[in-house]
């Protein structure tokens, strides 16, 4: 059984039309028994930075705690919020340094930048970036989602339309998925309001 | 940092945050509190816990006064190996390592009448999953170098941008453009320190006042000069095309339709390789990144009417935060500082 397989997870991440979504599941298990459904995969940097982490938990905790601090040393140095891109190479450089021992996490960074300008890029566990101009996916469900968002995503989509197609592929792979699942968690951020809404998704 | 305490006593800091007190007098040290809240007062301007030991010697009397070290204020450089131990208890405990995203790859390179071309595909594979059909494996390391990259994702990016950046630092160091020998030999003893483990296969191409130069060079720091290479899964399919077509003093359009055919045959028949051809051509004075150059792969299987959905994702909680209002500040008639 793989390390990222411990836990369970599935995050995806889309880009619309300025505007971005971030979705994760709920699930949090210890192998095939689940201990809660409500945990938190999606965390957030700044008004306009989320960052998800998928595999094992207690990783994905503490990999969250040093980027927090990294984050909050650059606000105070810079008086400034990160760039996402500038976000994803501070993420990349974290991962890379334990090259040979690494976080057992695979993030997936979205955020919107310059002139708002949506940015999504996801990594493997030790730092190779992987920037995509429509959808990113990471976890367990990953294979599912490839799929699902392959067939159902469209560029350019506004952000109701994005949020609903964001919720059918997140769902609709974790239900192909033992170890993730149990709702659905989705973050819809435009350059005027963050959106947050909790799905209703199979129990089991 | 030095500084004269008192006539006789001296305080040293050094940048560990470890002062250091050197008295000649130790009578001096009768005052040690006194001095310690001065130095206090007047070099931290904080409030630290500080526990000191003292020695006395015959004739200089060393006091050390030990801060609680600032946390990670800059980073170590290098590789950081604190979780091995934990992850090697986890695989004796049967849960085995991930797979990293590698790139599959054919990556190529030719020298032809004025310089050279480099060519890449664009896949990359996470296990036998496509995880990106885009990525750029050619690789900027100076204006008239480049290095194409297969193997493990991360170490190809990685040693790429650490020595791009060591090659300009050199750069400013010498004030000369860089040579191609220079960044060879950068990534062949990086890679021979990791004996193997940073896995990158790298085909680096440029021109220098030297001339145009072409080398391979492999994970564990061997390395080659040649005429024309391939490396990657799809080496040998791109090869067999080099080795039938090659010949000296190609011209460019010869030169890039020769390397578009070789990734094309990796892309065709090697299934780590795919996607797009990456093409990209070194003279002397300029170069040309031609991504994207030929698009062999389009997706043609996109339904024009789109995807709808008969039943609608149902939302237990919705929780809406508007975003924080950008303020902009507009100067009222005038500089404020002219009188």
């Amino acid at each position: 059984m793989s390390i990222f397989e411990y836990n369970g997870s599935a995050l995806v991440a889309m880009v619309g039309k300025n505007c971005f979504a971030i979705a994760s599941d709920r699930r949090l298990g210890v192998q095939l028994q689940t201990i809660a459904t409500d945990f938190q995969r999606i965390f957030k940097i700044h008004d306009k930075l989320f960052l998800g982490l998928s595999g094992l938990g207690s990783d994905a905790q503490t990999l969250y705690q040093r980027l927090v601090f990294r984050h909050k040393l650059y606000q105070l140095r810079e008086e400034r919020d990160m760039k996402p891109e500038t976000f994803a190479s501070l993420v990349s450089a974290i991962l890379y340094e334990k090259r040979f021992g690494p976080y057992f996490c695979q993030p997936v960074i979205a955020g919107l930048g310059d002139d708002d300008k949506p940015f999504i890029c996801t990594m493997d566990s030790i730092g190779a970036k992987e920037l995509a101009k429509d959808f990113v996916v990471a976890g367990t469900a990953s294979e599912s989602l490839y799929g699902a968002c392959e067939s159902m995503f469209k560029p350019d989509m506004e952000h109701e339309e994005l949020f609903e197609t964001i919720s059918q592929a997140l769902l609709s792979s974790v239900d192909r998925d033992c170890l993730s699942g149990w709702g659905g968690h989705v973050y819809v951020v435009t350059p005027s309001e963050v959106t947050e809404r909790i799905l209703k998704g199979r129990m089991d | 940092m030095m500084k004269l305490l008192t006539s006789q006593t001296w305080v040293l800091a050094s940048k560990r945050c470890r002062f250091l007190l050197l008295s000649s007098s130790p009578r001096q040290l009768r005052y040690l509190p006194l001095l310690i809240r001065f130095l206090l007062a007047d070099l931290l301007q904080i409030g630290h816990s500080v526990n000191n030991r003292s020695c006395t010697c015959k004739f200089i009397t060393f006091t050390y006064l030990k801060m609680p070290s600032d946390t990670m204020d800059v980073p170590k450089t290098g590789f950081s190996f604190d979780l091995c131990r934990r992850n090697d208890m986890l695989a004796k405990k049967g849960l085995k390592s991930p797979s990293y995203l590698k790139t599959g790859t054919t990556i190529v390179g030719l020298i032809f009448e004025n310089g050279v071309i480099l060519g890449a595909d664009t896949r990359a594979t996470e296990g036998p999953i496509v995880a990106d059909k885009n990525c750029e494996k050619i690789h900027y390391m100076a204006p008239n170098i480049y290095c194409c990259g297969a193997g493990t994702a991360a170490d190809t990016e990685a040693v790429t941008d650490n020595i791009s950046s060591q090659l300009k630092l050199h750069r400013y160091h010498t004030g000369r453009e860089s040579r191609v020998v220079t960044a060879l030999t950068l990534l062949k003893s990086h890679l021979f320190r990791y004996q193997g483990h940073v896995s990158a296969a790298l085909v680096l191409g440029g021109v220098d006042v030297t001339g145009p130069h072409l080398h391979t060079i492999y994970p564990h720091g061997s390395t080659d000069t040649l005429p024309y290479a391939t490396m990657g899964s799809g080496s040998l399919a791109a090869m067999a095309i080099f080795e039938s077509e090659y010949r000296e003093g190609l011209t460019r359009d010869e030169g890039v339709n020769l390397v578009t055919k070789a990734i094309c045959s990796g892309i065709f028949n090697d299934l780590g390789s795919g996607s797009n051809v990456d093409v990209c051509v070194i003279e002397k004075g300029k170069k040309e990144y031609l991504r994207n150059h030929l698009t062999p792969n389009p997706r043609t299987y996109v339904s024009s009417r789109g995807y709808t959905f008969s039943k609608k994702a149902e939302v237990l909680l919705t929780k809406i935060t508007p975003q924080k209002e950008l303020v902009e500040v507009v100067e009222v008639g005038g500089d404020a500082m002219e009188e």
